[in-house]
This record gives C-alpha cells, sequence and structure tokens, in this order.
C-alpha cells in the first residue's frame, strides 16, 4: 500500500488514518450523545442470538466446512452474500438515506497484498480456532469463557500487526 | 414459539439475518458491517504506544465496541434461555474423523477436549489458543478485514479485492485443516 521507506504521516482524528488496511469506517459526519450507540448494541443483540442459533460459532461447523462436509456454512455466508448485495444496490438505486436523513456512502475497496498474505494468516487462525472476530466474541458470551485467552491473543495479533506494519509488504 | 427458537436454526435464516446488518448498519448511522475492526479499536483504546496505525479518535468508531457488545450479550441470551438441549447434528464424516483424532464430546458448539481452561497451559492450549488467536488478529487486519468486512460487506458491495482476500481465507483454512490440524490434533 505505502512504500517501506516513506514515514506514515501522522493524521490524528482523520478518517484516511481510521480507513488504512480498515474496511469498517464510520462515514458520519454527525455527532450524537454516547446513547445514540445503543441502537447498535440492539443490533449486535440479534446478531449473538443467530450466531449461537445458527451454530456459526461452532468449532465443529467449521471443520465440516473446511472439509467440504456440509453445506451449512455456504448456505450462510452465501445467503448473507446475496441478501446484502441486493440491498446495498437497493439502496444505490434509491439514493436511500440513513435514519438521521445522510446520504449513505460506501467506501471502495483498495486492492493491497496484504489482502492475500493476511487472508492466508487469517485462514490459517479461523481453521484453528473455528472462529472469525464476531464469533470470539459470541463464544465468550455463551459460556465458553477460556476463550477469552483466544480473543487476548487475537488482540495482541492485532497490536502487533500495527506496530510491524510499515516493515510488512503490502 | 420458544420451543420453535430453541430449535437449531436453519443455513437460510442464519444468512439472511447477517446479510441484513448490510442495510441495517448503513441505514442506522452511514456504518459499513465489520467486526474485526474492533480489535483495532481496543488497541488504539488500551494500548497505542505511540503506533502510528492506532494513534486515531476511536471513539469516533465507537459504535463498532457497541456493536459487539451487543454480539456477547445476544450470545449469552441465547446460551441461557434458547439453548438446544440435543448434541450438534454433524456430517457423519466429520464425526468419524474427530473420533479418529480422540474428539469425541459434540454436546457443545465447542469440543471440550480442546477450548477448556485446563488445556490454557499445554502445547495444546498453545496453538489452540495463544497461535490461533494471534494468526486470527493479526490475520484480519493485515487483509483489512474478516468474514463480515470482507467476504459478507465487500462481496455484497461487488469489491474485488474482498473477493481476493475471501479466497485467502479460504486456502488459508483448508491449508490448515488438511495439512497441519490432522497432526496438530495428535499433540
Amino acid at each position: 500500500m505505502k512504500d517501506a521507506n516513506t514515514p506514515l504521516p501522522l493524521v490524528d482524528n482523520d478518517i484516511e488514518q481510521r480507513a488504512l488496511d480498515s474496511v469498517c469506517v464510520n462515514g458520519s459526519q454527525l455527532q450524537h450523545p454516547w446513547w445514540y450507540n445503543l441502537k447498535y448494541t440492539a443490533w449486535g443483540l440479534v446478531f449473538g442470538v443467530v450466531f449461537v442459533k445458527t451454530e456459526i460459532i461452532s468449532w465443529f461447523r467449521i471443520q465440516e466446512m473446511f472439509r467440504f462436509e456440509s453445506f451449512h456454512m455456504y448456505g450462510v455466508i452465501g445467503t448473507a452474500v446475496v441478501v446484502g448485495a441486493i440491498s446495498v444496490m437497493l439502496i444505490k438505486r434509491f439514493k436511500a438515506r440513513t435514519m438521521h436523513g445522510e446520504t449513505i456512502v460506501i467506501h471502495p475497496k483498495e486492492f493491497n497484498k496484504g489482502q492475500i498474505y493476511g487472508g492466508l494468516i487469517f485462514g490459517l487462525g479461523w481453521a484453528i480456532t473455528g472462529a472469525c472476530p464476531g464469533p470470539l466474541f459470541a463464544q465468550m458470551g455463551a459460556g465458553f469463557g477460556a476463550i477469552s485467552i483466544t480473543f487476548l491473543f487475537a488482540v495482541v495479533g492485532t497490536w502487533v500487526y500495527g506496530l510491524l506494519r510499515e516493515r510488512l509488504p503490502h | 414459539m420458544l420451543e420453535f427458537l430453541k430449535q437449531p436454526w436453519p443455513w437460510y435464516v442464519g444468512g439472511a439475518l447477517i446479510g441484513l446488518s448490510v442495510p441495517i448498519l448503513l441505514l442506522l448511522g452511514n456504518k459499513t458491517f465489520g467486526i474485526s475492526s474492533s480489535l483495532r479499536h481496543i488497541c488504539a483504546a488500551c494500548i497505542p504506544a505511540k503506533i502510528p496505525f492506532f494513534t486515531y479518535d476511536w471513539k469516533k468508531e465507537a459504535w463498532n465496541l457497541f456493536f459487539v457488545a451487543g454480539v456477547v450479550g445476544g450470545a449469552m441470551l441465547a446460551a441461557n434461555f434458547l439453548r438446544d438441549p440435543e448434541p450438534l447434528v454433524l456430517a457423519e464424516s466429520t464425526k468419524t474423523y474427530l473420533a479418529g483424532k480422540g474428539i469425541t464430546d459434540t454436546s457443545a458448539l465447542l469440543p471440550a477436549e480442546i477450548f477448556s481452561w485446563e488445556n490454557v497451559v499445554s502445547l495444546r492450549g498453545f496453538i489452540f489458543f495463544v497461535v490461533g488467536g494471534f494468526c486470527v488478529g493479526f490475520g484480519t487486519r493485515y487483509a483489512g478485514g474478516c468474514t463480515s468486512g470482507h467476504a459478507i460487506m465487500g462481496l455484497s458491495n461487488l469489491q474485488w479485492p474482498s473477493l481476493i482476500a475471501t479466497m485467502s481465507f479460504m486456502v488459508g483454512g483448508i491449508v490448515m485443516t488438511w495439512l497441519i490440524l490432522p497432526y496438530l490434533l495428535t499433540l
């Protein structure tokens, strides 16, 4: 993404900085009191229930998926992509606005080699832990306390990436 | 009604609800769906250590942390009030393979033979908790997203870098499952 010898500019409070290598950024310019964020918690609650009830957080289901012995996870991800794609199409087609009247902006994703190297590393971890980051949270919530150790090391991994990122090929 | 909800939910129900997160987060406040970023915001909030990648106003992304807090809470609700008493229905071939590796307990969503506190301080624990967790955190950030940000949000928006990322996730997972894990499970 950036030349390894060029020091990264220190841009504080800047969307470019937040968007670095990160696909999900807050595009909203609006300032709201903190409790407005509880609407995301509400949807998170639904999400957590779905994660457990569709058994997406199960290590066994991930094993089945990577061994090509069950359709379940492919069905889940495939349906999610179809529903998501139709929604995005409709949002663009009708120029939908947010509930606060803002224009909806979806940032395009730029290619860098990190998506390959990082993707492979994440894939290895996904098959070991049976969890992507979302299910890690849900596994802890569902009472698998020891997963807090996995979670802790996922945070450490993210931190080490941040430390090394200028020296990694992108 | 409650009995109905307690059964495992079919893939199309889960998939549809997960897919709906894309428009819902956009409509609620222009947020693009993604979960692994929360790990970055935790680093930025707790241990930025003057690393440029973590020096940004994480509070602007606090919605992401509120969202994952909800995920923890929702999982807690489902595990306590919507628990399915039956063991997991697994593909026979997966079951046979895992039994051959000593993983026979399918009563919970995670195998007790691996993911229990007793195993944390052991070689097996080091691999499954420490190495595995590290790869998930390091890899998702290096790739700029995880299953939610790339496979679901990115593909929904027809972004080809996300397709490459998703294929890389699958290749990594397949290599681990077929070539490395059979050995690791015997440790």
